[in-house]
């Protein structure tokens, strides 16, 4: 007696194999196989990041736009930053005059680069705010696997949220 | 027939070497070099605001007296339950941990509650951590300018003997040759401003 070898998907079912067949399989199988590296990328390469700095900017003008009654929010009420990947929360006074600015006062022109180097929640003196606090939660560096690649998608999406135009999202 | 086409078996190594190269370079990833400073730092670094306050050694104090120091600023009140404390023992460890550099730091810790420190209260208050820390005190509008030109915040709560004072609790980090360079927010340990220190004593 022989046996048959089952060389393809379909001739495991016992249909025989043609060329067009074949090919109907190896394009989603070839397109699974480029999706399941381009995830194993996504979750295990490491995150490089061009700059750690997380930039809040008072533009030029807005003292003058404040003093014509324009109310202008620059800093969130919390703000949300990740161990090694941008854990330096950098303020800048682009304005001609001094601003007080988060945690500190800046004169015009200067700006105040603050580090992070242990993931918790921070609470600084902000006369900006209501609560007259400002929150920065600084959050682990996601590890390899599923946090970075949650990472990344949270990147991609916002990303594709800042091309298309929508309200800024500032991580609430 | 084939039942394995060559391409469909390099698509699978390309995808096992994409998966790979993961893992192996993000096991020799490095983080990156972080900022020179465990502090907040200013930039560009401007004049620290001068001020004229009563001093806890009987003198008077001002940052001009301290040129060619790295002077260590924070705001507190010696009634403070917590935050000062913690404060005063932090920068006392990291003095201790200078050697003798630490002939070249100078620790002042300026009142925010002059109701109830006068100079005497101070320099008991801070012989039990430091000797050599200067307390700072003065007229309740002086010392309000003196917040005002350091943002710093104090707020008085309660009544009678017993009310407490909500203030800043960041230290500021002034240079030799007087400049605000850094803001060291609360919490940071000893190491870091034994870190901070010595950057700014070299520069």
């Amino acid at each position: 007696m022989t046996l048959s070898r089952a060389t393809s998907p379909t001739e495991a079912f016992g249909v025989r194999d043609g060329p067009r067949t074949r090919g109907r399989w190896l394009v989603p199988i070839t397109l699974s196989l480029l999706a399941l590296g381009g995830l194993g990328w996504a979750a295990l390469a490491p995150i490089e990041v061009a700059s750690r700095d997380e930039l809040f900017e008072i533009p030029r003008g807005t003292w003058a736009r404040r003093m014509a009654g324009e109310k202008i929010e620059i800093l969130p009420q919390t703000i949300r930053l990740t161990l090694g990947l941008n854990d330096v929360l950098l303020l800048r006074n682009a304005d001609e005059v001094p601003q007080v600015f988060g945690p500190t006062l800046l004169m015009p022109g200067q700006s105040f680069s603050l580090p992070f180097a242990s993931a918790s929640t921070y609470s600084f003196t902000c006369t900006a705010h209501a609560s007259g606090q400002l929150n920065v939660i600084v959050e682990p560096t996601p590890a390899p696997g599923w946090e970075t690649l949650g990472w990344r998608l949270r990147k991609l999406t916002h990303t594709v949220w800042r091309l298309a135009g929508l309200p800024e999202w500032h991580n609430h | 027939m084939r039942s394995n086409p060559a391409w469909l078996k390099h698509t699978a190594i390309l995808v096992m070497s994409l998966l790979l190269a993961g893992v192996v370079a993000n096991t020799f990833a490095s983080a990156g070099a972080g900022p020179a400073l465990k502090a907040g730092v200013f930039n560009p670094p401007r004049l620290a605001p001068e001020f004229s306050l009563r001093g806890s050694d009987g003198s008077e104090v001002t940052l001009a007296r301290y040129r060619g120091k790295v002077v260590v600023m924070a705001f507190g009140y010696t009634s403070c339950a917590a935050v000062c404390p913690m404060t005063l023992a932090t920068l006392t460890e990291a003095r201790s941990s200078l050697g003798e550099a630490a002939d070249a730091v100078q620790v002042i810790y300026v009142t925010v509650d002059p109701e109830r420190d006068d100079a005497d209260r101070m320099k008991d208050f801070l012989t039990s951590f430091d000797p050599s820390f200067v307390g700072a005190t003065g007229a309740p509008d002086v010392l309000a300018a003196v917040r005002q030109n350091y943002f710093v915040t104090a707020i008085k709560h309660g009544t009678g003997g017993d009310y407490v004072m909500d203030h800043t609790s960041s230290i500021y980090l002034i240079d030799r040759t007087g400049k605000l360079r850094a803001l060291m927010p609360y919490g940071h340990d000893a190491a870091d401003f034994v870190h901070d220190i010595k950057m700014l004593l070299v520069q």
